[in-house]
């Protein structure tokens, strides 16, 4: 599995674009998200693939050739900070409610809508928490999940911003010469 | 100054270089084609929009600049994606520009619409819609940079017709190019730079693969003097024909599939290789676990999506090989391969003999000897056109270029029915240059329409068909792999110099050896188009071949007696 970062232009079409790249190189992604920056012209994509080191740096590269994408990154030799969102519906009768809930402390998920019979509950953190908590709540009965998909960020002074400086010099240099 | 959107694209294109235009109207683009009327812009009528779209590439590889396409909306659209998948695999820029419904009915299956940028997303560098007037010219402009910048590609921009009806401001200084910034990758690693001076200072047998991206590039003169710096034999892709002199000693010939054997063997024996401009397609490899196992490998690309795709290099130069190999060549100081150049010298005599130029004349017609003429007799100064299958490969034997952007054909995609409309394309691109077209009875047959277009805009080409009953090179293939099942490979022709006559052209038709040189003398002496309909020897083969998949090592080579005699009606 290869994470990579991408900044794109906040317009529509983009994400089509993105994820038909990804299907012409034969790549399977296996989450992409995309959501807004402080810029807003700009957008941000987590893009998690099933592909190694090889097809990650393809399609990092082919990326960064598209007209509306800034910058691709492969980050996944990085010290990473990864997060997932799931919301998760569960079973939960008066009998095994108590158990439930000492679970959902273990795994620091929270309870966000309660019903007689089932409970919402919302869990973020790692990729391995969430499927871990997943794992023990199956013999309850999973009724629904709804998970975000990865969000990454390099660590601590390892920076990765968009550039947004004017167009580069040598494309206006191209205008100039044509005719 | 108000302007309407149509008028505004014509002004635009004016301003950007463009003379002409290679399309086919309809009701979506009507309004750009009653503006064109009143501008300065040549339209070409073409017969089919794929015509066009080959036109425009045509065009653009042999000026170096960028070529434009036009259509309507739906089938006029859907028409250009041959074309445009053309110009994609072969990085040529050309612009395409596509009528489309208006804006209010856009998503409504309205007449004649089709999500055409939806369908060549992946076939194009970039596409856009455009439904406002006031964006065309920036969008117009902003297609011509990105086509031509960076490695080329074909751009389509497709605007809705409200936006060619209405009217704006046009400011050519407001509307300049505002394309998204990108991330500057410093290009240049030292260390990968200084591991390739040591590479090319240390190599015993150093060979260059060039390609495509010389020509590019603009880097022929960078070039030479890197090769002469390092004195280093040269092999040549399929596209990379021309970016050096065939006539110079230390060119070899092209390398690959129908390469020439000295040039496969030499690679297989190299101990390094210098990748320029070009991408190791599977035409030029072979099987990559045997490929070049005892080289290491520089490779000068562009496209940092190239690096290390189907070959893994020990030294990547990521940029414009022109600056990439300004920069290198200071730092050559090996320049003794003689010893190598002798035993690529000696390969080369070895396959001499098997040439088909060097067997005794059977009183048959064979390609080889065609185009050889051709060659002889127009100096190697003609820009060739060539359609593809066995006779693409013979012109690239038998041809030998001496100057860049005079071989003109479809490698990557390898689109049958290219040559005649692309080389009409490079004839408006170079009006003063002798332009030939070499082409089969089977690709011919596939856009021959377009010899109206000749005759309407009352150009000159000369026309070989290399006619072989056959749809030749699949034909071989069935020779070769498939027990000579030769399934849907004959193939019926009409007769193509009654049918050059029908349409206003002279046609000739030739058997013979002795015939050849004075066709090819009375047509150049013509001012007008000329069709020759040669009627080669049906069954010959292209030698040598790597089998698809197969090693470089392992080719399959003329046999050395003379062909099997078969029954060529004339
Ligand atoms: C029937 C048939 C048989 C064929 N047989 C052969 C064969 O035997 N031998 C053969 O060679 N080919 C053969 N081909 C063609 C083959 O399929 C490829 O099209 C060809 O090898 C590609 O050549 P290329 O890599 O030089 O050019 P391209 O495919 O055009 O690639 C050019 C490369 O240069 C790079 N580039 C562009 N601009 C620059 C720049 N400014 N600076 C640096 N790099 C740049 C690009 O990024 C790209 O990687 C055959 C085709 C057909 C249809
Ligand atoms: C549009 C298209 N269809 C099919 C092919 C497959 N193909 C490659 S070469 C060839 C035969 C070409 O025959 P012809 O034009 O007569 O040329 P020859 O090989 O005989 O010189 C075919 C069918 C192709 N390259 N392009």
């Amino acid at each position: 599995m290869q994470t990579l970062v991408a900044y794109v232009e906040n317009k529509p079409g983009v994400l089509n674009r993105v994820s038909s790249l990804a299907r012409r190189l034969a790549i399977n992604i296996d989450s992409l998200t995309v959501g807004p920056t402080e810029n807003e012209a700009i957008a941000r994509m987590t893009i998690v693939a099933h592909t190694d080191e090889k097809g990650a740096h393809r399609l990092e590269a082919s990326l960064e050739k598209l007209v509306d994408v800034r910058l691709a990154e492969n980050v996944s030799d990085r010290a990473l900070l990864e997060r997932d969102l799931a919301l998760i519906k569960v079973s939960a009768d008066q009998q095994n409610r108590p158990h439930l809930m000492e679970l959902i402390k273990v795994f620091r998920a929270r309870v966000v809508d309660v019903a007689p019979e089932s409970l919402i509950l919302e869990v973020s953190g790692a990729v391995e928490k969430i499927d871990g908590l997943l794992e023990v709540l199956r013999p309850f009965g999973v009724l629904e999940m709804a998970r975000s998909g990865r969000i990454s960020m390099t660590r601590g002074g390892d920076l990765l911003r968009p550039p947004v400086s004017a167009p580069s010099s040598e494309l206006a240099a191209v205008d100039s010469n044509l005719k | 100054m108000k302007l309407t959107g149509a008028e505004i694209l014509c002004e635009s294109l004016t301003r950007l270089g463009v003379r002409e235009i290679f399309g086919y109207p309809g009701g979506a683009i009507l309004p750009v084609y009653d503006a064109l009327g009143k501008s300065k812009l040549h339209h070409v009528l073409v017969r089919h929009e794929q015509g066009a779209t080959h036109m425009a590439d045509g065009y653009a590889r042999a000026s170096g600049g960028v070529g434009v396409a036009m259509a309507t909306s739906g089938p006029g659209a859907t028409n250009m994606v041959t074309g445009i998948a053309t110009a994609m695999l072969d990085s040529s820029p050309v612009v395409c520009i596509t009528g489309q419904v208006s804006s209010k009915v856009l998503g409504s299956d309205a007449f004649q619409e089709i999500d055409i940028t939806g369908i060549t997303m992946p076939i194009t560098k970039h596409n856009v819609v455009v439904s406002h007037a006031e964006d065309i010219a920036r969008t117009v402009r902003e297609a011509f940079v990105i086509a031509s910048s960076g490695r080329p590609g074909p751009v389509l921009v497709d605007i809705t017709k409200d936006a060619q009806q209405a009217s704006a401001e046009f400011d050519w200084e407001a509307s300049a190019p505002q394309l998204p910034p990108k991330r500057q990758r410093t290009n240049h690693d030292p260390a990968e730079f200084d591991r390739a001076v040591e590479l090319l200072n240390s190599a015993k047998r150093p060979l260059i693969l060039a390609g495509h991206g010389i020509m590019v590039s603009g880097a022929m003169r960078a070039f030479e003097q890197f090769v002469r710096a390092g004195n280093y034999p040269v092999a040549m892709t399929l596209l990379g024909i021309g970016c050096f002199p065939a006539s110079d000693p230390l060119n070899l010939g092209m390398m690959g599939m129908h390469g020439e054997a000295w040039v496969n063997n030499a690679i297989q024996e190299a101990d390094l290789l210098i990748a320029v401009g070009m991408r190791f397609d599977d035409r030029v490899t072979g099987d990559l676990r045997t490929y070049a196992k005892s080289a290491r490998k520089i490779h000068i690309e562009i496209d940092r999506a190239e690096i290390n795709k189907n070959v893994k290099v020990d030294a990547a130069l990521v940029g414009d090989a022109r600056e990439v190999l300004e920069k290198l060549t200071p730092h050559i100081v090996t320049r003794d391969h003689d010893a190598w150049i002798r035993h690529i010298a000696k390969l080369k005599g070895d396959s001499a003999v098997r040439d088909i130029q060097s067997l005794p004349d059977t009183g048959h017609l064979y390609a080889a000897h065609v185009i050889n003429d051709i060659w002889k007799e127009t100096h190697g100064e003609a820009i060739v056109v060539t359609d593809v299958g066995q006779h693409q490969m013979w012109e690239a034997q038998y041809y030998h270029h001496n100057r860049p952007r005079t071989l003109i054909t479809s490698g990557g995609l390898g689109t049958m029915g290219f040559a005649l409309p692309a080389a009409i394309g490079a004839k408006f691109a170079k009006p003063d240059a002798e332009v030939w077209v070499v082409v089969g009875d089977g690709g011919f047959q596939m856009t021959m329409s377009e010899l109206a277009t000749i005759v309407q805009e009352k150009i000159n080409i000369k026309i070989a068909i290399i006619n072989n009953g056959f749809l030749g090179m699949v034909r071989q293939w069935q020779e070769f792999f498939y027990d000579k099942r030769y399934v849907a490979t004959p193939l019926v022709a009409p007769d193509f110099a009654a049918l050059a006559n029908a349409f206003g052209i002279r046609g000739e038709r030739i058997t013979k050896r002795a015939e050849v040189v004075p066709v090819i003398r009375s047509a150049r002496e013509s001012t007008e188009t000329v069709l020759i309909d040669f009627r080669v020897e049906q069954e010959d083969s292209v030698y040598p071949m790597v089998a698809a998949g197969a090693s470089l090592s392992d080719m399959i080579r003329r046999p050395n007696s003379p062909l099997v005699e078969t029954a060529t009606e004339p």
